[in-house]
């Protein structure tokens, strides 16, 4: 069976005729060929697929595209800022060495992004439980509570549109 | 400025904190098809017969092997002969994730449906889950040909009769080192396109070249239109080395249906179908007088080997019996080991792969050496260290030479951070508070083999050689292309090989390049592992650089007509000592290069590109001193780690974030060994732990913040002075957590506990105690 959805994806419309199926990562990563959201379980433990959904983190592996017709969601890629500068999050991942191989990466940010949208300034603590559906394999976790504070701490971080 | 020891942000990151990363499965070319197997159920079972007549019916479907469709092909390369894992079971499955049958499809969710409706049906066999069972008179036997479930046994030479009973004190310790799954984020991925020209396979493999060679030997193709190809690797661990029948599948199913094969992994299968690590037993004893001083040794370990035995997994009881004695001078040592199969995963190299093993069982026993004497454990260590003069130190085992370190000096530094004996104090006076929680303080000095290695070494887990390759290639604008034929996934190579070059071609580090992991582009390369990039490929890059910059000294004294000794560099200009005025840009140099009238007598077009392939001396040696201090709650059990000391001495540092960044996440996955993660089976060898719900890979939650600090010894062996940094954390936490663990408890008489120290097993002696 096939059901037509049509989602906001980085601020483009999107419409496709989708198997009821299809589970919204795919849907990105396959159909509109955004592969910058990752697959890292099948259990929705890890949070290699978190992207913003009408600006709340969402694991894109545990949602049919068909289930949110008319939906607002963020990628990766849609994460920079209008005129191509890092976002802070993103500047704050490479500043203190947040990543490793990369593959847990945009996840983890798109989940810290949604935490400083409820919480601009998280302690450490406050961190460490907001990203608990995230896991990282390499980092051993210290760099990127300090790539979150960072952003925190740099709220209006801009590099002039240098990308 | 130097570049080499910078804080310099890493160049692979703009790609990846904005999805531009491009791991295997992110590849969709055009007719793109899609693998996906039918795993086995059972851990031991006859296949009566397997049913693929409704999935091949299914439209979407391109293809359905069983092992009816390969009969005339050998098996999975990497095992050992005849004991070897086909690419599909034949007749027997001998462990729960053993692959069956494959379905190809034009999209993953039809391939999955029809994997779905494929019936195998099985006639169980009796199983053996662990070493006891397998091991124990009567048992079902997994491979015939050995006529038990034996591999190889080497005992002792000397089993140091006469220095035990001699001794005034012996104490001794069975040892379990849990079964971990090494679960990088990434599981794994390939993707096989077989046309007219040839193999290309896309891999997330540390090793590609490795893979390239042993494709094209299986397949008796030509190296040459073999291509692999390691985009970026979302983590290996070691677990990306090995050869499983995927690759082989996806290759063969490309060339069949003519059109490009990919598989993913699911999470499920990654836990029981890519190969695990650890899984040792231990049989220590040491002999000690009444100070603690150590007088002998005597270890065997019993290596799980899982269902099918492979070269590396039958290296690791290898590594941890060399690397028995740890850090310290023990008179006379005797080691042995023996190789088992079991009904299981098989088992092969996982961060540290062998060492972590070795460095637990002597650094738990050094602990209990403390408690059986009642010297501290920091005194025990002391009293025990080879000294610093001691080096080069010949151990026991002909692999372990060691060339360098500062053990106490490690411990000094260490303890400048931990504040011991307040510590200790408060212990004492929680303890007489029973609505206090408990505290621990546990210590590992720690000593690991890296640095892979000396010729013949990676020879002996079946790899070409034990050298890596390096390239610089100036271009005509003054930068710098490097090819390495190291395989980063996650180390940030492309950044450290850059600052080492940068330093010594005097060329900006914006202007340098670092291509690796394509076979098609990199020379014949080795790979990355047992923390050799740098100390093998980062010494490659700098003996490569250091030549290519010899000869642009030569042209830029020919254009400035002078000599080239009196040639110096700075700011991308060469001119003659005291005189900058006059001087010739990188630039004009390199640009002039590949003009033959503008060059030297003597000089050809090409002089600023050179090939290495670096060889090593020795492997190298890593240490450092760790301190873990604990907290437990009385009611619960529950370990919480209050602060992480950590001081490692791998030598020279070439970007101190990065050696941060390897260290936290190696201690990391130490403490999730010795808290969290065990890859358990019932008896009958069902897995138990095969998803991330039940396979506790921690989160930031779970862990501590880190507390680092350093001292340097630098590697004699490579002019860099850097030892490698990747497998420490790994091999120094988990007995420092564990020690911290039973120091805790020591005063109700705990000895040992076994990994991962789970709340229920404290919760149980808490109990117990009562
Ligand atoms: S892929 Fe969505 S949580 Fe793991
Ligand atoms: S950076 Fe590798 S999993 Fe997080």
């Amino acid at each position: 069976m096939t059901i037509r959805t049509a989602i906001t994806v980085n601020g483009k419309d999107t419409s496709r005729e989708v198997e009821a199926r299809t589970l919204l990562v795919h849907y990105l990563r396959e159909e509109l060929g955004l592969t910058g959201t990752h697959i890292g379980c099948d259990t929705s433990n890890c949070g290699a697929c978190t992207v913003l959904l009408d600006g709340e983190a969402a694991k894109s592996c545990t949602i049919f595209a068909a289930q949110i017709h008319d939906c607002h969601v963020t990628t990766i890629e849609g994460a920079a800022q209008a005129d191509g500068s890092f976002s802070p999050m993103q500047e704050g991942f490479r500043q203190e060495h947040g990543l490793q191989c990369g593959y847990c990466t945009p996840g983890m940010i798109m989940a810290s992004t949604a935490l400083l949208t409820e919480n601009p300034n998280p302690t450490e603590e406050e961190i460490r439980h907001a990203l608990e559906g995230n896991l990282c394999r390499c980092t051993g976790y210290e760099m990127i509570v300090n790539a979150v504070r960072w952003a925190a701490e740099n709220p209006n971080f801009t590099s002039g549109g240098v990308k | 400025m130097s570049l080499v020891g910078a804080r310099v942000l890493r160049k692979e990151d703009p790609n990846l904190i904005t999805g531009n990363g491009q791991y295997v499965d992110d590849l969709q070319p055009a007719g793109c098809t899609s693998m996906v197997f039918v795993r086995s159920t059972e851990a031991h079972a006859k296949i009566r017969s397997i049913d693929t007549a409704e999935a091949l019916a299914l439209p979407g479907v391109l293809a359905v092997w069983t092992s009816a469709n390969i009969a005339q092909l050998a098996n999975c390369p990497g095992g050992l002969p005849g004991l070897d894992q086909p690419l599909l079971a034949k007749d027997v499955v001998r462990f729960v994730g053993e692959g069956v049958a494959v379905v190809v499809a034009t999209d993953r969710y039809i391939a999955a449906d029809a994997a779905e409706l494929i019936i195998v049906d099985y006639e169980p066999l009796p199983a053996v889950a662990s070493l006891s069972a397998a091991m124990a008179p009567g048992a079902v036997v997994l491979h015939e040909v050995l006529g038990g479930n034996t591999v190889h046994f080497q005992d002792f030479e000397n089993p140091l009769d006469e220095a035990f009973a001699a001794a005034p004190r012996t104490a001794s310790m069975h040892i379990v080192n849990n079964r971990c799954a090494p679960s990088p984020i990434e599981p794994n991925v390939c993707l096989a396109d077989w046309g007219r020209s040839g193999l290309t396979l896309w891999a997330a493999f540390q090793a590609p070249h490795h893979l390239r060679n042993t494709i094209a030997q299986y397949f008796g193709i030509p190296q040459d239109s073999t291509r692999v190809v390691a985009p970026d690797v979302g983590g290996g661990f070691g677990a990306k080395i090995n050869f499983v029948p995927e690759f082989f599948l996806t290759a063969l199913l490309s060339k069949e249906i003519g059109k490009p094969v990919k598989y993913t992994q699911t999470r499920s299968e990654c836990l029981v179908a890519m190969l695990h690590g650890r899984a040792q037993e231990h049989d220590a004893t040491v002999a000690f007088d009444n100070d603690g001083r150590i007088l002998a040794l005597k270890l065997t370990v019993t290596q799980d080997q899982g269902a099918y035995p492979n070269g590396t997994g039958m290296g690791l009881p290898v590594l941890t019996t060399a690397m028995a004695a740890g850090c310290y001078r023990i008179p006379a040592v005797a080691i042995s080991w023996r190789n088992v199969v079991t009904n299981t995963t098989p088992v092969a190299a996982y961060r540290g792969a062998g060492r972590p093993e070795a460095s637990f069982t002597i650094e738990r026993l050094i602990d209990l050496i403390a408690d059986e004497t009642g010297v501290d454990p920091v005194e025990v260590r002391r009293r025990n260290f080879i000294p610093v003069d001691a080096f080069p130190y010949a151990t026991h085992s002909p692999l372990a030479m060691y060339d360098s370190g500062n053990f106490a000096g490690a411990l000094d530094e260490l303890l400048k951070h931990v504040n011991y004996d307040e510590l200790k104090k408060e212990q004492e006076k929680r303890r007489q508070d029973p609505a206090a929680k408990l505290l621990g303080i546990g210590f590992s000095s720690w000593l690991e083999i890296a640095g892979f290695g000396p010729p013949g070494s990676l020879e002996a887990f079946g790899h070409l050689a034990s050298w890596e390759s390096a390239q610089v290639r100036i271009q005509p604008d003054g930068s710098a292309i490097i090819f390495t034929g190291a395989s980063p996934h996650g180390q940030g190579t492309v950044t450290t090989y850059a600052q080492i070059a940068a330093d010594e071609l005097g060329i900006d580090f914006d202007r340098i390049s670092v291509k690796h992991g394509d076979t098609a582009v990199v020379p014949q390369g080795i790979g990355t592992m047992g923390s050799r990039a740098v100390a093998v490929g980062g010494e490659g890059v700098k003996t490569a650089s250091g030549r290519v910059y010899e000869n642009a000294k030569r042209i830029a004294a020919h254009l400035l007509e002078a000599s080239a000794e009196d040639i110096i560099i700075e700011d991308e200009k060469f001119f003659v000592k005291g005189t900058p005025a006059r001087s010739v840009p990188w630039s004009e140099v390199a640009w002039k290069s590949f003009q033959p009238l503008e060059l030297p007598g003597g000089m050809e077009p090409g002089a600023l590109d050179s090939t290495v392939f670096q060889q090593v001396p020795n492997f190298s040696f890593p240490s450092g001193a760790y301190c873990c201090v604990v907290e437990i709650d009385r009611e619960t059990g529950g370990v919480n780690i209050v602060n992480m000391y950590l001081v490692d001495d791998c030598g020279t540092v070439i970007n101190p974030l990065l050696v941060e960044g390897q260290v936290h996440g190696g201690v990391a996955q130490g403490i999730a060994q010795a808290l969290y993660e065990h890859m358990l089976y019932d008896p009958s060898g069902v897995p138990r732990t095969s998803t991330f719900m039940d396979y506790l890979v921690p989160a930031a939650s779970d862990l501590p913040g880190y507390i680092t600090g350093r001292i340097n010894t630098p590697n004699p062996s490579n002019t860099l002075g850097a030892k490698g940094v990747g497998e420490s954390g790994s091999v120094g936490a988990p007995p420092a957590v564990v020690n911290a663990v039973v120091d805790a408890l020591s005063h109700l008489g705990v000895k040992h506990i076994d990994m991962p120290v789970t709340p229920i097993k404290v919760w149980n002696i808490l109990e117990g105690a009562k």
